[in-house]
């Protein structure tokens, strides 16, 4: 036994493979045998990808789900953000100048759009929680942006501690929806297109929720997405503790 | 060369990430500004040119192609390795925030996309 850990441990992005490869596997044959295809498998291997993170995070208590399980470490080189971005740009490769061009408005629209509609739910839902202070209304706010926001904000604004961990917990549940919930709704919403997708891309804006989304949805639309979501944590981080800020201040 | 097309791949990457630094330590902010984007339109750019000019081949090509391909098992990767714990023990407030947010984002996607339409 100790010999197979060692070779697994020795060799993690190997292992990594091996395990993305088999729970990939068990995903598509769920979606064929309970759902007959009509859940897509890739949307089934993020959701059981999930729920691994969970159990795994359940008894070790760790942050990087899966991961801090020695044999299982390779799966955070595969799925860290060295590799993930160098995937996001290989989509890239045969999307359209054109389609970027004919939907780029929308795009940068929905992007200044959705950084500020994410910060306003965000706030309003600190505030009916009982948070009075504009530091931690804007830190829970920036939170909801994006994960990367919040903890930005938070301490550029002098908040507590507690309150940016909260900020980072209401980003992550945001991240994780948008994985899980957007194969569900994408038909619904019209998510089917380029222009739909770098909508999509800039009012979600959290990298990992929108590659995974897409993913599940249709890998063509993944670039779109991607396009707009590269700005929004950015747009966010400038906007949030400086502008956005302030109009809280305003009124509170 | 399979290596030709991982290696175009990369500058792009690289030099997107880098100008993506640039911005982002211009507006003073500790964040890639759209880096990945910067680096999306290099390989567009690189793409389209190779294909009218030099002709980047089949094979080259597959370098590119394999990483798009690995994409979707990359991303199983990645939410493996999510702190989901983290995420349900924020509390009801940080459920609430994440729900309401995506619930409504979600709703103004065909509102903005139909804007031109009309």
């Amino acid at each position: 036994m100790d010999i197979i850990q060692e070779v697994l441990v020795k060799n993690n992005l190997i292992t990594a493979f091996v395990f993305v490869g088999l729970t990939v596997y068990m995903a598509y044959l769920i979606s064929d045998k309970f759902t007959q295809g009509r859940f897509h498998g890739s949307a089934i291997a993020i959701i059981l990808a999930l729920l691994f993170a969970y159990f795994v995070g359940v008894s070790t208590n760790g942050e990087k789900g899966v991961a801090d399980i020695a044999i299982l470490s390779g799966v955070g080189i595969l799925g860290g953000s060295m590799l993930r971005d160098f995937a996001i740009v290989a989509t890239a490769y045969g999307a359209k100048f054109s389609d970027l061009r004919s939907s780029g408005a929308a795009g940068v629209f929905s992007l200044f759009f959705g950084v500020i509609l994410s910060f306003l739910l965000g706030a309003m839902v600190a505030i009916a929680f009982g948070y009075k202070d504009p530091v931690s209304i804007s830190t829970i706010g920036a939170g909801t942006v994006t994960f990367v926001v919040g903890p930005v904000t938070g301490s550029a604004i002098g908040a507590t501690s507690d309150v940016i961990a909260l900020s980072i917990a209401a980003g992550l549940v945001k991240s994780i929806l948008v994985m899980t919930i957007t194969p569900i709704v994408a038909k619904k919403i019209g998510l089917d297109n380029p222009k739909s997708a770098m909508v999509f891309g800039g009012l979600m804006g959290t990298n990992s929720g929108v590659a995974a989304g897409l993913a599940a949805v249709d890998p063509k639309l993944v670039p779109y997405g991607a396009m707009t979501a590269t700005f929004y944590t950015a747009v966010g981080c400038l906007i949030v503790p400086s502008l956005l800020f302030f109009l809280v201040g305003l009124f509170f | 060369m399979v290596i030709y097309g991982i290696a175009l791949l990369g500058i792009c990457t690289l030099a997107g990430l880098f100008f993506g630094e640039l911005l982002g330590s211009l507006f003073g902010i500790n964040a890639n500004v759209g880096g990945i984007g910067i680096a999306m339109f290099l390989l567009m750019y690189f793409s389209s040119s190779l294909n009218t000019r030099f002709k980047i081949g089949d094979v080259s090509e597959k370098g590119i192609t394999f990483w798009s391909m690995i994409y979707i098992p990359i991303v199983v990767a990645m939410a493996a390795k999510q702190n989901v714990v983290g995420a349900l023990d924020g509390g009801l407030m940080a459920l609430m925030a994440g729900i309401v947010v995506v619930s409504v984002s979600f709703m103004f996607i065909p509102i903005i996309s139909n804007f031109k339409k009309r």
